[in-house]
């Protein structure tokens, strides 16, 4: 790939540099990017250092030549819901519009680790969705076969070949949850989080983009609409255009520039158990009870829950959420009851009222927003920031992304992925 | 698990309550005049506060009688508790936890 001289090969991670970095003890790996302070201004800044707002900066560096760009970030990268999810990425969507978008994504992931040279670890271990009722088979097949008209993998797989590919599942499930039918998307799977941002903000850092940490955005200083730049902890930072890509805190942001979105945040958690050997290797998803769960390449099983059902900012979710999930997985898993849970966190989404995400520009002038993907926001990481690029460097939104305006509150041209979305992720 | 006080039965768990969302929100007056912008503001815009919010519960699996909150969404305290229709206490919205 194009480098554009930042990189030199020596920093270049392959197998070579491995062995020479393991005979030096690895004492000697170079900083994966630099730590600048912020120049006065900047042609475009990104407010969110989250994976997809370091996926934005990285191709509007990479695939626009918009290379004089900052990324600011509140905490650290990938602090906030990009190290919080439970790393399922899939493309099966219901809608043409979501479809597309997603499926954008799905085939950026499948060139990740390369494009980048930052192994993410996406692993395509499959994503089967249950049916427990009439009406969820129904659901399943009416979404599946619409998957499969719009060109994206989608399998329904009847209980005997649910056992088969996942033999550790009680399909009876104690009797509450049983097990009628599931769609299967075998390109969907997993990635490593944190590697996700990581390997984004490397590669963007090597284009010349800088990452600033711990520097929360204060204000935004705008002048007859159009916005001039961005307040911050570390000073005034002048910018031409300012991406805005903060989940949870959207709404926050939202306020400090003057207008309203239509999202409510609220915390969604995950739990992980104490690591074991492996017994599932696929991603067992059910969006009627609100349950999720793979294991991760350390053994632990990954388990998502659902969200608070009311407006929060705390990062930790509602007891009772999280015990209607465990109580679901160990019906469905009843091997799994004797394990023990060493963590239960939670992050918080940006929930829109039809369950798609918000990409385009908003009532300020230069200012885009990038938000609302609520409890699917892993998933799209990479296709996210590609669109929301395009977007922001010729100020208007990619065929991809017109869609999800935030104009389609006023014309009702609503993307509804209540089905497709549910929790699961 | 928020212990959320219900003006008529007192302190119950939050499993026996539904959530209603932000409180104060007015259906325009005149249905037949509002644009397209109005009806989205009334049915979608919402402050999403990061602070103290105003909202509404119902106590569902108790006296099923709705209400009015003001609780601190970092936190989750819960400020004050008063009636439908009553107007929202005069609180410091802007205070820090």
């Amino acid at each position: 790939m194009d480098w554009g001289g930042f990189q030199s090969m020596a920093a270049r991670y392959s197998i070579f540099s491995l062995i020479r970095n393991a005979l030096a003890y690895h004492e000697d790996w170079p900083a994966a990017w630099r730590s600048p302070e912020p120049k006065p201004a900047y042609d475009v800044v990104i407010v969110g250092g989250g994976g997809h707002g370091l996926a934005t900066a990285y191709y509007l560096a990479k695939e626009l030549g918009v290379r004089n760009v900052a990324v600011i970030e509140r905490g650290w990268l990938g602090g906030g819901n990009t190290g919080r999810n439970t790393t399922i990425v899939r493309s099966n969507y219901l809608w043409d519009e979501s479809a597309a978008l997603y499926e954008h994504s799905m085939k950026l992931w499948e060139g990740l680790s390369q494009d980048l040279n930052y192994n993410v670890m996406f692993s395509q271990r499959g994503v089967l969705s249950l049916a427990h009722n009439q009406h969820d088979l129904r659901a399943q097949s009416r979404q599946s076969n619409a998957n499969r008209l719009g060109g994206i993998d989608s399998e329904l797989l009847t209980p005997a070949q649910i056992k088969a590919f996942v033999p550790i599942m009680d399909l009876r499930a104690g009797g509450r949850y049983p097990v009628l039918g599931g769609a299967l998307q075998r390109r969907g799977g997993t990635a490593r989080h944190d590697a996700v941002a990581w390997g984004y903000a490397r590669a963007a850092d090597a284009l010349g983009v800088d990452i600033i940490q711990e520097c929360p955005v204060t204000g935004f200083r705008i002048d007859n609409g159009r916005v001039q730049g961005v307040e911050t902890a570390k000073g005034f930072i002048q910018a031409g255009k300012v991406g805005i890509v903060v989940a949870g805190h959207s709404g926050v942001m939202a306020d400090l520039a003057g207008f309203r979105l239509p999202i409510i945040s609220k915390p969604l958690q995950a739990l992980v158990s104490e690591p074991v050997k492996p017994v599932l290797d696929t991603v067992i998803m059910s969006g009627a009870v609100h349950a999720y769960i793979s294991q991760s390449d350390k053994g632990e099983l990954v388990i998502g829950a659902g969200t608070d059902r009311y407006v929060g900012y705390g990062q930790r979710g509602s007891l009772p959420v999280s015990e209607d999930t465990i109580g679901a997985i160990c019906e469905l898993f009843p091997s799994f009851r004797r394990l023990r849970m060493m963590r239960l966190w939670g992050g918080i989404v940006d929930i829109c009222p039809d369950a798609s995400p918000i990409i385009g520009k908003t009532p300020v002038e230069g200012m885009y927003f990038n938000c609302g993907w609520g409890t699917g926001g892993f998933k799209s990481t990479p296709g996210s920031g590609w669109v929301f690029a395009q977007t922001i460097a010729h100020d208007r939104p990619h065929d991809l992304n017109a869609p999800f305006s935030l104009d389609r509150f006023r014309t009702g041209y609503l993307i509804d992925e209540h089905g497709a979305a549910g929790v699961a992720h | 698990m928020l212990l959320i006080p219900c003006p008529y039965c007192g302190e119950r768990a939050e499993s026996e309550f539904s959530y209603g969302g932000e409180a104060h929100i007015a259906r325009p007056a005149d249905p037949e005049k509002a644009s397209d912008a109005d009806w989205a503001d009334y049915l979608y815009l919402r402050t999403n506060t990061k602070g103290v919010y105003f909202e509404r519960w119902l106590h569902a699996h108790g006296c099923r009688r709705w209400f009015n909150i003001a609780r601190h969404t970092v936190s989750y305290e819960v400020l004050a508790v008063y009636e439908m229709g009553a107007p929202p206490p005069k609180l410091d919205t802007k205070r820090e936890v």
